[in-house]
């Protein structure tokens, strides 16, 4: 019974029709395991490891830089950017806000630099449901490839203080 | 001061009346908690319903908060620390080793939890119960995290210490119980998870006061989930342990094999505290070999460990009603079970929806890369509403309609009605959570206030089809509501008015064990149910990673 | 008579493991500090400045 101790021994055997199952639940799991490298290897999404430490003003230096060379107008008081695809792409999240408008070409590989100037931000493609958290004191870069086309919008989606659901970007992809 | 026992006449364990004192008033803590996080959880349900949408978002977030913290910890944590003085001192028939350590960290435990909510309430700690620096709250919210934390500690060593008093007084012979052995799993593993806390809250506590600069956002979140998660590893493995208890309670249940099961804890010991890495699969500060090893539990021994409870469990209700005879086909002794026990209602449901909803959804989900495609959208507490909702709180929920009458020997009132209760909140949770974890494929976000984004500068289109299963979140969490109501009322109704029950042997129905004919009984309807299980757990991790192959290329 | 001779059976190494429980303890504590903990604070502490 399951709630007596127990005298003697009860290292014994186990019986086939249980085995059966253990191994084929151990083969299971190793497949799961292995999912995870092999998509690294031959998959086409993977979450980056390109991080460095950054600070507010550091972050917020090269965002102003980019938008400076790359503005090509302004949507709703945040200024659109058409980087172009060889230089890295900035933007920031911060209380509630995300800035620029990024205006990207499909099928061109971007390094998307993400960071916060304040809290904890939640970086939410919508509505590909693609998400990265977004850390203050966390530079990370995404190396992404548009294959869609269409207007895009980034919702955060990690709670962030009151206004919380009013902070809503957007990427254009043309 | 001399210990003062009692003999069960039912059971016949041998009860320390500080045992049942401390079960008694860790439990009334378990119910008030559940108490104030289901209000909440009403609250919030209609908020989230787009169709009703009645909170403001201030309201909002704090009911979220309060709900929060009231069920997951203090409701999933006091009623944990009533099964360790269950498990420790009663089924070894030991004395508590420190009744008064016992009873200043029941102190603790209240006192931080009260604090938690008045802070929460006062409006000052509107920052959930993950309160992810640099989001302040009031010192006293980390003051009080601190205190229950301490105090919950002071519990789990409570057990340990009366483990090696009961070895010591010899109160048994050879083996602790199986359910013994998954308590002490379940304190393992919380002794690691509080340690977490205190690392985590201390500094934030002094930070909130202004003597530390500054904590690192990434650093918190590394070390917060050590406590955040393990602390539901907890609840995955107490639950365990009241799924072997309820089987013997309900239809005397024997486990087919000691070893087996205590291995498959043992991998729960080893590795299923990595898995905190859930929840930073997609931050900035961890390489891809860190998540891979610890999302997979090292190799996903632990998952492996969880499947095989989930054989262990049933196998062992199947050999027990097949010896009693019902061991016609595949599955008389699945038919002819006491379906109108409650108790064996929120076991057999807290099993299928744990393993069917809870436990796919979360290996598919806390896939590194499948993660992209679910993190803090309501896939995810959609899938944690089917395992600490559906599977722990449930069967804590058929456990409490045991120890009413054996704790505090009353009868539960209306028995019909526990019945309907049971399947009213696990339908209800099943319906909640599907509806949840679909609209949460719709990217969806989680802890949000507005599904439409009304208030925002842009506003982008959203699925009609994520308004539609918002709609079945919305009716199933109201059934699951109604199930949870019934519970506290049945549950307080009982402990104040229901019959007193006389010590004779019999007055409260336990099933007998089968006598061991030494032949082997064969397992083959828990055989197909396992099967089953798999083909749905392949198809559903499969999928989702044919709809992550379909957004952008990232790397 | 039956209980007796069963007591006297020798318990196997793995079945005493098992009854060892602070050695269990120890071995849940080691693991999760040292993979979880102990590597994730060392790789965040080695994360490098942004140019
Ligand atoms: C009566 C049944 C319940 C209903 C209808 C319910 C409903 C909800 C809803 C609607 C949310 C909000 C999701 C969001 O907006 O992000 C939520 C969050 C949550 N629920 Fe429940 N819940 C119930 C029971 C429980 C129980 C018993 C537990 C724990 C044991 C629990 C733990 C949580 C947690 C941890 C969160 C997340 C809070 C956060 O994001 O900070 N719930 N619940
Ligand atoms: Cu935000
Ligand atoms: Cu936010």
């Amino acid at each position: 019974m399951s709630i007596q101790t127990l005298k003697g021994v009860w290292w014994k055997k186990v019986d086939p029709s249980e085995k059966v199952w253990l191994g084929i639940a151990l083969l299971w799991c190793l497949i799961l395991f292995a999912m995870m490298p092999l998509w690294h290897l031959k998959g086409g999404q993977n979450p980056s490891f390109e991080t460095y430490r950054t600070t507010a003003a550091m972050f917020q230096a090269k965002v102003d830089a980019l938008v400076q060379k790359a503005k090509v107008g302004e949507e709703k008081g945040i200024p659109v950017i058409a980087p172009d695809p060889k230089e890295d792409v900035y933007m920031l999240g911060r209380l509630w806000q995300w800035s620029p408008v990024l205006k990207l070409k499909k099928g061109q590989t971007y390094r998307l630099h993400l960071s916060s100037m304040d809290l904890v931000h939640g970086f939410s493609l919508f509505p590909l449901n693609l998400n990265f958290m977004v850390l203050p004191g966390y530079d990370y870069v995404l190396t992404i490839t548009p294959t869609t086309s269409g207007e895009f919008y980034v919702v955060c989606n990690e709670f962030c203080g009151i206004g919380h659901h009013t902070m809503v970007g957007k990427i254009l992809v043309e | 001061m001399a210990a003062v026992f009692r003999t069960c006449a039912h059971t016949g364990l041998k009860v320390h009346n500080q045992a049942e004192r401390l079960i008694k008033v860790h439990a009334v803590a378990g119910v008030l908690s559940i108490l104030f996080g289901g209000i909440a959880a009403l609250l919030v349900l209609l908020t989230r319903w787009p169709a009703v949408h009645l909170l403001d978002p201030t309201n909002y977030y704090r009911a979220l908060t309060f709900h929060g913290m009231n069920m997951l910890i203090f409701w999933i944590i006091f009623f944990e620390i009533a099964i360790l003085y269950f498990a420790g001192p009663i089924l070894l028939g030991s004395r508590v080793a420190w009744p008064r350590i016992g009873w200043v960290g029941f102190a603790l435990m209240a006192a931080g939890s009260i604090l938690i909510d008045v802070a929460i309430l006062q409006g000052g700690a509107d920052v959930m119960f993950t309160s992810y620096v640099p989001m302040r709250a009031v010192s006293h919210f980390y003051l009080g995290w601190i205190l229950f934390a301490v105090g919950a500690l002071l519990g789990v060593c409570n057990f340990f210490a009366t483990l090696v008093v009961a070895r010591a007084e010899r109160t048994y012979e050879g083996s602790i119980s199986l359910v013994t052995f998954g308590g002490a799993t379940a304190a393992i593993i919380a002794l690691v998870t509080l340690a977490h806390g205190a690392i985590i809250y201390i500094p934030t506590w002094l930070w909130s006061m202004g003597y530390v600069q500054n904590i690192d956002a990434g650093m918190y979140r590394l070390v917060f989930w050590g406590l955040g998660h393990p602390s539901q590893q907890i609840n995955v493995t107490a639950m365990v342990a009241v799924w072997y208890l309820l089987a013997t309670l309900t239809v005397g249940a024997i486990p087919v094999n000691e070893k087996v099961c205590r291995t498959a804890f043992l991998l729960y010991i080893l590795f299923i505290n990595l898995a905190s890495a859930h929840h930073l699969l997609v931050d900035p500060q961890l390489s891809p070999a860190w998540k891979v090893w610890n999302t997979s539990y090292g190799m996903y021994l632990a998952v492996l460990a969880s499947m095989v409870h989930g054989m262990t469990v049933p196998a062992s209700v199947e050999v027990a009603q097949r010896r009693k005879g019902l061991s016609k086909g595949l599955f008389e002794w699945l038919a002819k079970a006491p379906w109108g026990n409650p108790s064996f209602a929120a076991l057999v449901l807290s099993i299928t929806l744990f393993g069917f909803m809870g436990g796919i959804t979360g290996v598919t989900f806390g896939a590194e890369q499948v993660n992209i495609i679910s993190h803090n959208t309501l896939r995810i507490p959609g899938h944690f509403h089917s395992t600490v909702v559906a599977g722990t709180t449930l069967a804590f929920m058929g456990l409490t309609y045991y120890v009413v009458p054996l704790i505090w020997r009353r009868a539960v009132v209306w028995p019909r009605l526990a019945t309907f209760q049971a399947y009213a909140f696990g339908l209800g949770i099943m319906i909640f959570a599907g509806g949840m974890t679909t609209a949460g494929s719709y990217a969806v976000p989680r802890r949000h206030w507005d599904v439409q984004f009304a208030n925002s500068i842009f506003q982008p289109p959203v699925e009609p089809a994520a308004y539609l299963f918002l709609g079945v979140m919305g009716i199933g969490g109201l059934l699951a509501v109604l199930g949870g109501a019934l519970y506290v009322v049945i549950t307080v109704v009982s402990v104040f008015f229901g019959k007193r029950i006389p010590d004779v042997a019999g007055a409260v129905p336990l099933a007998a064990v089968p006598q061991d004919t030494g032949k082997h009984t064969p397992i083959s309807g828990t055989l197909v149910l396992v099967f089953v299980f798999l083909a749905a757990f392949i198809i559903y991790y499969f999928l989702n990673w044919k709809w992550l192959s379909d957004i952008w290329l990232v790397k | 008579m039956a209980d007796k001779e069963e007591q006297k059976e020798k318990v196997p190494l793995a079945q005493a493991f098992f009854d060892n429980i602070f050695l269990l303890l120890v071995l849940g504590i080691v693991v999760p500090v040292v993979f979880y903990t102990i590597w994730g604070l060392l790789e965040i502490a080695s994360i490098p400045l942004a140019k």
